[in-house]
Parts: structure tokens; C-alpha cells; sequence
């Protein structure tokens, strides 16, 4: 009777592994990957302005005072266009933006912002995603809560919808 | 002559094409360290690291500009004198272990490598009593 059981083993490990990869199928691809430096400090980096209009910028604009965002993107991307306006209602209510731009020409960056308003508060240029790499992130746009102190607190992956505004904001909070 | 200056022509309707994609890549990006040695450890650490845009291929393989920007953090910090396990330290703390390509035990890996031998162990284990009991039946027998 026992061994009789024991044959039943392999069917059902087999129905357990066609289960997992059946809901497996079904759940939304993740494909995104987290930045393993939330909690650290930034790392010491110094960008070069991305255009005329606005200064560059560096680890020591991220010291003192309250915390800011860190947005990573480019005028050569699309989810950055569909941001613009989140990017605008966070400056609205007092949040201080500083963009990092990556592989851009000053001319592209100057158009987008024509187009599509500047929330920035300073851009730099990071022409060979070296402070990208540096922070972890691994896309644009991609937006970093940094705190007073100048340490990482929340990261943001993909274009801020409005509904990622309170969120935001709900975290630029709890890093003060 | 005339054909000649059509060539010319058809050239001069192609630098859009090449225009498009308006950043120079980086430095290192698709150029190999003078040292051949130096390009080698480069070229190992390259094929155990994941490209982060392409995530099914090393970024040797991929052309991704982010690769490219990858490929030249690796080969600029072996220039400047850094062993191929600390680039990929600072790789792996930046982007944990998704960003190896090569397999690492790590705290969430474990049962991948811990799993295999211990199926090992259970089959021989099976196998030993199978064994140990047909060789007594057989001692009976004869």
C-alpha cells in the first residue's frame, strides 16, 4: 500500500512544477533591476553643465538643506517626454530637480526642454553613463530620492505617472 | 565622371543615416587596451558581466550604448590599475548579483548550487540501499 503511494511522487512533483510555471505565465514580467545603493551615500561625481541655461552639477549640490530628486534621463527619450508634466507638478510644490543627462548633445537637451518645460533646477552632462553606473541605475528616466545628507533613499524606475506624484513626494518627506 | 558624381551624391544622402546616432561612444567603448595583456583580464571580466539593457547577453556581445559605456568603466579601471574582482565588486554592489553573468553563491543563490547535490546525495542514497539489498538477496540465493 505504501509503495503503492510512492508511485504518485513523480505525477505529482510534476504537477507542482507545471503549477508554478502555469502562474509563473500569468504574473507581469519584471524586468526591471533595482539599484542596490539605496541607503548608501552618493558617490563623488561632478557633471559638466548639459546646456548653456543651466549649471552643471555635483555630489556637493545634493548637501544640506532638504532632500531632492535626482532624475536621469535624456532628450533622446520618449517615457522622459511622457514625465515632463509629473516632473512639472513636483516642482510645483517645492521640489528641488536636478537632471542628469545622459549621452546628450547640449542642442537636443535645449530643444527638449523648449518642448517639453524644465523643471531642473541644474543639469549635467554625463556623456558615457559613468555617474548612471556609479548610482546603479539602469535606464531612463529613473528618478533617485536623495537626502539632506546626500544619501540614496528611494529609487524610481521608469516614467513618473501622476499617480507616482504623492509617492514621491511621500518619500521626499520621510528623507527629511 | 558622371557616375562618379553620383556615388558622390548617393554618399551625401546617406549621412542622415549616420547622423542619427549623434554620440561618439565612449572612449573604450569598441577600442581594445594597447596592453595585450591588460585587453585579455578586460575581455574575461566582460563575458561574466550582464548587460543591464539587453539582459540575456554579456556585454562583450551586446551593442547596447549602455554596454558600450560599460565596457569602458571595465577597460578604463583595468588601466588604471584595478583587478578585474574589485570592478566587478563595485559592479555587484551597484546592481547585486543580477549584474554577473557568472553564476555566484550568494544569500539568495544558495539553493540553486545546494539543490543539485542534494538530489545527488538522495540518489545515491537510493542507489546504496537498492544495491545493499539486491546483493544480500543475492548472497541468499547462492
Amino acid at each position: 500500500m505504501r509503495s503503492r503511494l510512492f508511485l504518485w511522487v513523480p505525477l505529482a512533483l510534476f504537477a507542482f512544477f507545471a503549477g508554478v510555471a502555469g502562474y509563473m505565465l500569468t504574473q507581469e514580467k519584471d524586468e526591471f533591476v533595482e539599484s542596490a545603493m539605496i541607503g548608501q551615500p552618493l558617490p563623488d561625481f561632478a557633471l559638466a553643465p548639459a546646456y548653456g541655461g543651466l549649471p552643471g552639477t555635483s555630489k556637493a549640490d545634493f548637501t544640506g538643506g532638504k532632500p531632492r530628486l535626482l532624475n536621469i534621463w535624456a532628450s533622446w527619450c520618449l517615457p522622459c517626454i511622457a514625465e515632463a508634466p509629473q516632473l512639472e507638478a513636483l516642482k510645483a510644490q517645492g521640489v528641488e530637480i536636478v537632471g542628469i543627462a545622459i549621452r546628450d548633445r547640449p542642442e537636443a537637451v535645449a530643444g527638449f526642454l523648449a518642448r517639453h518645460g524644465n523643471p531642473y533646477a541644474r543639469i549635467g552632462s554625463d556623456p558615457i553613463s559613468e555617474v548612471q553606473l556609479a548610482v546603479g541605475s539602469s535606464g531612463v528616466p529613473e528618478t533617485f530620492v536623495i537626502d539632506a545628507q546626500g544619501v540614496i533613499r528611494y529609487q524610481h524606475i521608469g516614467d513618473i505617472r501622476p499617480e507616482h506624484v504623492p509617492v514621491l513626494l511621500a518619500e521626499l518627506e520621510k528623507a527629511r | 565622371m558622371i557616375r562618379a558624381a553620383i556615388a558622390l551624391l548617393l554618399t551625401l544622402c546617406a549621412l542622415p543615416a549616420l547622423a542619427q546616432d549623434s554620440m561618439p561612444p565612449a572612449p573604450f567603448a569598441y577600442n581594445q587596451l594597447d596592453d595585450p595583456r591588460l585587453e585579455a583580464e578586460a575581455t574575461a571580466l566582460m563575458h561574466t558581466l550582464r548587460c543591464l539593457k539587453c539582459q540575456s547577453q554579456s556585454i562583450a556581445d551586446s551593442d547596447a550604448p549602455m554596454a558600450g559605456d560599460m565596457r569602458h568603466q571595465v577597460r578604463s579601471r583595468i588601466l588604471a590599475g584595478e583587478s578585474p574582482d574589485e570592478i566587478r565588486r563595485w559592479l555587484i554592489a551597484r546592481y547585486g548579483d543580477y549584474v554577473s553573468y557568472e553564476p555566484e553563491v550568494s544569500a539568495t543563490t544558495w539553493p540553486l548550487f545546494a539543490g543539485p547535490l542534494l538530489l545527488l546525495l538522495v540518489v545515491a542514497g537510493v542507489l546504496l540501499r537498492r544495491l545493499g539489498k539486491r546483493r544480500n538477496d543475492g548472497g541468499e540465493a547462492a
